[in-house]
């Protein structure tokens, strides 16, 4: 496995372009820009785009943020880049 | 006990637990007094950065705006939540690493430019103090509606506090007066919300509740609301939208990169012991975010629901509301009503003399005859946004410990932002101007004094625009996002994506970013925000880019910034290999040393 740096910076930035992808979803997409389509499907009593901005876009963050630590972790593990 | 007496108790409690943080917590060193000694505990960065960053507009003023806006009302809930994201992968990590005190001490080093250090502290200093205002006057309003003080006495007392741990304390004082903060704001604020949800849908979780049917009902709480709004002609309140999707989009998105950028927020993340602990105590600090923000919608919907079912006892047997003898009698309005009818918050006018209230939308035409024909004359009932948080508690008929709860939570909010505000620009002051540029030979005592004497310098500049706002003081936040956005965020995100990218392209990036939002802000506000200085004929109406609002400006004013740079960046000569070294070095985390200040 090539481990250079510039092998460790293009996963990084790998990761962030995944996780930057999601975030825009839930909020962006479902949460405006389809939030009136979404709105047909009912969650309990939220409607769906509804739901994704007033409460799920802000969920998913909360997750995305620790999903980033946690695999950006590894990241640095594998490129031995990782603090003692 | 009164209710009264509850406050002050309250107050007077919380206020005791931060003097006593104050002494216990002085700062000894400038690395104490700048990032408290780099050795906080993610989790509780994560608390103080929560209290640091959720204000007094988020704690009184959020769900009051979000109540009225309905579903648009989303764009502050993911605009301010979003942008930590960002924060997480983008910048905290990669500024903890490169291991120094302040922001634009960053951009100077990463862009080996005094003048671009320069530019990064007048954007810094015009954000943080446009937006320190809010958070006086917030503290102004806070005393005087609850503790029967008036705005002067209260602003002086919020001075006095944060004088206190600020000053003697620095950042050290600070981060742990922000966790006791935080934990006094987050039960004001959940605890009148789920009693509210308890008592409206009979779950206890307001998340929950906002989406579980009226008890005896087979409609949603939100259906039922939906209904209620519409036939009193305003619009729906699950899909309401202010000016159009792309104006949310954008606005959205201006609140989302102006988080990431603001100072105050960013230098937090300088005080954790490691490059990985930056990246946790992000996602703790948005796990405290949201536990109010989640929250603030359900508070939202259901004090709507509760103002309009008193306002219309009728809307909870479903009959109709725009009929004769509908509103309630006035002299039959509850208690709270009265209480915060003194205060102006709620102001009723009989327009027909019928001695009822009536609350409806009189500008919506199709409303118009049929309210005519019931003899109804127009809106009687004028709603300030602030009442939906701060009389939560009454209208929920909670024990008076809970009002006190309520009133010790708001000053928590704009107490703890005010702090965090202060140290970025006293910080800004003492490090990047006075020992960063005008007297680089300083040693840690004088650097020390320093930082206390602006500290000193910023809470009476705070204070003195507090008891004289300006003019302009309601438009101010849009102000500083839009700079954070336009000028900040840019400029460091690049520092550390484009190795390549130089100084003359940084500077640029930021000087026509700054310049097109302000340009675009002063449009429809005035220059500086003096009335009758609009130019809106020069850019060709109100909104005339794309319907975008001025408040939605600052994402475009930061893609300007971007473009700008990166065609400077073209046509001028690449940075020095030193600084190529430094921002490979930023890029990874091993070596990262807990930041002392050394340079």
């Amino acid at each position: 496995m090539n481990k250079s740096p510039q092998a460790y910076w293009s996963a990084t930035l790998r990761l962030i372009s995944i996780v930057l992808v999601v975030w825009f979803i839930v909020s962006y997409l479902a949460g405006i820009i389809l939030a009136p389509a979404l709105n047909s499907i009912q969650l309990g009593g939220y409607p769906l785009g509804f739901w994704f901005a007033h409460q799920g876009s802000m969920y998913v963050f909360v997750a995305l943020i620790f999903y980033y630590a946690y695999a950006m972790n590894k990241i640095d593990r594998e490129f031995d880049v990782h603090e003692e | 006990m009164s209710v009264q007496a509850w406050i002050y108790l309250m107050v007077g409690l919380s206020f005791s637990l931060y003097i006593g943080i104050a002494i216990w917590s002085r700062a000894g060193s400038t690395a104490e007094y700048y990032v408290a000694g780099g050795q906080v505990n993610p989790v509780m960065n994560g608390m103080a950065t929560a209290a640091d960053w959720m204000s007094a507009a988020s704690f009184i003023s959020m769900a009051g705006i979000i109540s009225t806006m309905g579903y648009g009302g989303a764009l502050f809930l993911m605009g301010w939540t979003g942008g930590y994201v960002l924060l997480a992968m983008l910048l905290a990590p990669y500024l903890r690493k490169f291991g120094k005190f302040t922001v634009p001490q960053f951009i100077g080093d990463r862009f080996y430019s005094k003048s671009a250090a320069v530019v990064a502290v007048i954007c810094l200093l015009v954000a943080s103090i446009t937006y320190i205002i809010g958070q006086m006057t917030g503290v102004g309003v806070a005393f005087s509606r609850f503790l029967n003080v008036s705005n002067e006495v209260g602003i002086y007392i919020g001075m006095a506090i944060v004088f206190l741990y600020a000053v003697f304390g620095g950042m050290k004082g600070i981060t742990y007066t922000q966790v006791a903060q935080y934990v006094v704001l987050i039960i004001a604020y959940t605890v009148p919300a789920i009693f509210i949800s308890l008592m409206l849908t009979g779950n206890p979780i307001p998340q929950l509740g906002l989406g579980s049917k009226l008890p005896g009902s087979d409609l949603y709480l939100l259906e039922r609301l939906d209904q209620i709004v519409t036939d009193l002609g305003f619009g729906k309140y699950t899909t309401s939208v202010p000016g159009s999707y792309l104006n949310m989009f954008m606005y959205t998105l201006s609140l989302m990169i102006g988080t990431a950028g603001l100072p105050h927020v960013i230098m937090r993340f300088f005080t954790v012991p490691k490059v990985r602990d930056a990246r946790m105590s992000a996602g703790w600090a948005l796990v405290f975010i949201a536990i109010l923000y989640t929250t603030a919608p359900a508070v939202a919907a259901m004090a709507r629901y509760n103002l309009l079912s008193t306002v219309y006892p009728a809307a909870l047997e479903n009959k109709p509301l725009v009929a004769p003898d509908q509103g309630i009698r006035y002299d039959e309005r509850p208690d709270w009503f009265k209480r915060w009818e003194q205060t102006g918050l709620l102001k009723f006018s009989d327009k027909n003399g019928d001695g009822r209230i009536q609350h409806y939308n009189d500008k919506n035409p199709a409303l118009q005859e049929k309210a005519e024909q019931v003899g109804w004359k127009g809106n009687e009932l004028n709603v300030n946004a602030d009442i939906i948080v701060m009389a939560n508690p009454e209208i929920a008929m909670l024990p008076g410990w809970v009002i006190g709860l309520v009133a010790a939570g708001a000053l928590a909010a704009a107490l703890s932002t005010a702090a965090g505000l202060l140290l970025a620009i006293s910080s800004a002051i003492s490090h990047d101007l006075v020992k960063g540029v005008f007297k680089p030979d300083l040693d840690e005592k004088g650097e020390l004094l320093a930082g206390r004497t602006a500290m000193v310098a910023a809470i009476l500049v705070a204070g003195y625009l507090g008891l004289n706002p300006p003019g302009f003081a309601a438009g101010t936040v849009a102000l500083a996002f839009g700079i954070a956005a336009s000028s900040l965020f840019p400029a460091i995100m690049m520092g550390i994506f484009s190795k390549k990218m130089n100084k003359e392209g940084a500077i640029a990036g930021m000087l026509v970013g700054l310049f097109v939002t302000l340009f675009y802000v002063f449009a429809h506000k005035g220059i500086f925000f003096i009335k009758g200085t609009e130019y809106l004929g020069l850019i060709g109406g109100a909104n005339s880019f794309f319907g975008i609002t001025p408040e939605a400006f600052g994402s475009v004013g930061a893609i300007v910034n971007f473009i700008v740079a990166f065609i400077v960046d073209k046509f001028t000569k690449e940075p020095p290999a030193h600084i190529q070294e430094l921002v490979e070095n930023v890029r990874v985390p091993r070596g990262s040393q807990v930041i002392k200040g050394a340079h």
